[in-house]
């Protein structure tokens, strides 16, 4: 069976293979390793194993973060409220258009509405930083006009949380909204001509025909989301917060990047992102253990 | 379905209607005000005058942009990296979903290559390590930084590895009888018949080059290397005096002015604009092979 000829046969899978092979092992395996630092007083110069053991002293030095406790908790607000936002608005978004019987209309709409999943967080953050400006920023204009005082967006504590969510709504909600436009053509349309025999409204025939027909890929998204609730949106935050929103706009990547890349803290760094990965690994395997037993979901 | 049997009755229609238009004017709105920031005079734009139209008309701030040294390099490097990281990325995902779309029985370490590279998905050594592993390679301040480590996108390959899996075996199994090999059953089969499914995929490459900023920003020690996205970091979303060079600064004085900070956003946007077409085009495509799988 396992012949000499099926085994050069295969030769050309493992050339194919080779080139990302190896990559992979020095640019995502090797990073691994570097996971000791988290173990050690990283010293510059010294090198992955030059530098002295110091147990698990960087973690209790987390531990004892005044701040940590508070940036945890930031960073599940924060992501827990995107990604409850992340389904309503779409597949609100995607059931109204569904309802829309003008093509032209319909084909508009879609078209404007992800546009803003395209642009980077920089593009949006030098928009957003303009248009939010307490002072002159637009958005604060127009509410001037119905008589509103000028919030301050990016820099009273109390908003930024929710400014982050409803931007992040803003730029993500159109291409989530396609996405359950794709699933709902793959309703039976033989359903929803049996409901106009049966004398159903529009409003009855998305409650009971379109809301269950779509509802397998609403539990999938909902589910995959939960590997996400340690990922509140780092290029978003990071763009847009300041010391001013630290207290409940600081999360944990952000924290991990100021205290590695800025204050050159490795290992206190290291720890704490080996932590979040921990914690993110056992999320994600939960969430597609769910996932497959109740939307049928694979991904190979 | 015949949608023209039952619709919403007209009170609820209207209000549907106006819904939808609203949102779609919030998409647009912040994009068009940009524009028109950019293409206004700053004393307009600073006394708050400029909503979506052009106030006091000038095309200075696009002036001063362009003839900015800085960010014309940047631009060029922007362009440069998605020139260089898209054949790469679309010529490494091929390689790696080919072995990964054959049956067990064709190829027997198939899973241990496949959960080889989900793993990478799954947990990494975080920010610190990768970082110094980069360092270690010899690639910080290297164009190539911005190439080589991220030259495999492994939510990718499970794209084209899906769409290989789609396409019928017995096309295959034919020219497996006429004596085509691996490659030859690769380029002169799978290839051509999952275009859209490798256009999308393209495209969505290309637009993630475009948009990277973050290892620029990080794997570059001067700001005459970064990226696009990058040097638009530091000169508009955070200043930063430490990283700019004297000569940056004095432009900083120019540049963080509103009219021209709007136009280097809107030409950074220029790019994406042009390729959005293409982008819904093919979109779809992409959308249903990511989502479920029978």
């Amino acid at each position: 069976m396992y012949s000499r000829r099926k085994l050069i046969n295969e030769i050309p899978l493992y050339l194919m293979l080779a080139p990302a092979v190896v990559l992979v092992l020095i640019y995502a395996y090797a990073p691994m390793v570097g996971i000791v630092m988290a173990f050690q007083r990283v010293l510059p110069g010294k090198g992955l194993f030059g530098s002295p053991w110091v147990g698990l002293d960087n973690f209790k030095f987390v531990a004892q973060m005044p701040t940590i406790l508070q940036v945890i908790w930031n960073t599940v607000r924060i992501a827990g409220l995107k990604a409850i936002a992340g389904v309503v608005v779409p597949v609100s978004v995607a059931l109204m258009l569904n309802n829309v019987t003008s093509h032209a209309f319909k084909r508009t709409v879609q078209t404007v509405i992800y546009l803003p999943h395209f642009l980077s967080w920089i593009i949006l953050a030098g928009i957003m930083v303009d248009i939010l400006s307490p002072s002159d920023g637009v958005v604060n204009r127009l509410l001037g006009l119905v008589g509103i005082k000028p919030v301050f967006f990016l820099g009273d504590d109390k908003v930024f949380p929710w400014t982050m969510v409803v931007t992040d709504v803003w730029k993500s909600f159109g291409f989530g909204t396609i996405v359950y436009l794709a699933a709902l053509t793959d309703i039976d349309p033989t359903l929803y001509e049996a409901a106009v025999v049966d004398g159903a409204t529009r409003g009855q025939q998305t409650w009971y025909i379109t809301l269950p027909g779509i509802s397998g890929t609403i539990i999938m998204l909902s589910t995959l989301s939960l590997s996400n609730i340690l990922n509140a949106g780092f290029d978003q935050i990071f763009n847009l917060y300041s010391p001013l929103v630290y207290r409940t706009g600081d999360i944990i990547d952000t924290l991990v990047f100021r205290t590695g890349i800025m204050n050159n803290q490795y290992g206190v760094a290291t720890a704490v992102g080996l932590l979040k990965s921990i914690v993110s690994l056992i999320l994600i395997a939960v969430a597609y253990k769910l996932a497959a037993k109740w939307a049928d979901y694979r991904i190979f | 379905m015949n949608e023209k049997i039952i619709r919403l009755p007209f009170f609820q229609n209207m209000l549907n209607l106006l819904v939808l238009a609203v949102l779609a004017v919030l998409c647009v709105f912040p994009i068009l005000h940009t524009l028109a920031l950019s293409l206004s005079s700053a004393t307009a734009a600073s006394s708050g005058r400029v909503t979506i139209w052009p106030v006091e008309f000038t095309l200075q701030s696009y002036q001063f942009v362009l003839e900015n040294p800085a960010f014309g390099k940047s631009f060029l490097i922007s362009i440069a990296r998605v020139l260089v990281g898209v054949p790469v990325n679309m010529a490494l995902t091929i390689l790696v979903a080919y072995p990964l779309s054959r049956s067990k029985r064709e190829f027997r370490a198939r899973d241990i290559f496949a959960w080889f590279f989900l793993i990478t998905v799954l947990f990494s050594g975080g920010l610190i390590p990768w970082y110094m592993v980069i360092k270690q390679t010899g690639l910080i301040d290297s164009f190539w930084a911005l190439i080589i480590p991220g030259a495999l996108p492994v939510f990718n390959v499970i794209l084209v590895a899906n769409a290989f899996k789609s396409i019928p075996k017995e096309l295959e199994e034919a020219a497996a009888m006429d004596g085509a090999d691996h490659w030859t059953i690769l380029f002169k089969i799978l290839l051509p018949m999952s275009l859209p499914v490798l256009a999308t995929v393209t495209l969505f490459v290309a637009v993630g080059h475009w948009n990277a900023w973050f290892d620029g920003l990080i794997l570059m020690n001067s700001p005459a290397k970064y990226p696009l996205q990058s040097y638009l970091q530091t000169v508009i979303v955070s200043p930063d005096p430490r990283m700019l060079s004297e000569r940056d600064l004095a432009l900083l004085k120019i540049i963080s002015n509103r009219t021209t900070r709007a136009a280097q956003i809107f030409i950074a946007m220029i790019p994406i604009l042009i390729v959005y077409p293409f982008l819904q085009r093919y979109f779809t495509t992409g959308i249903k092979l990511g989502s479920v799988k029978g």
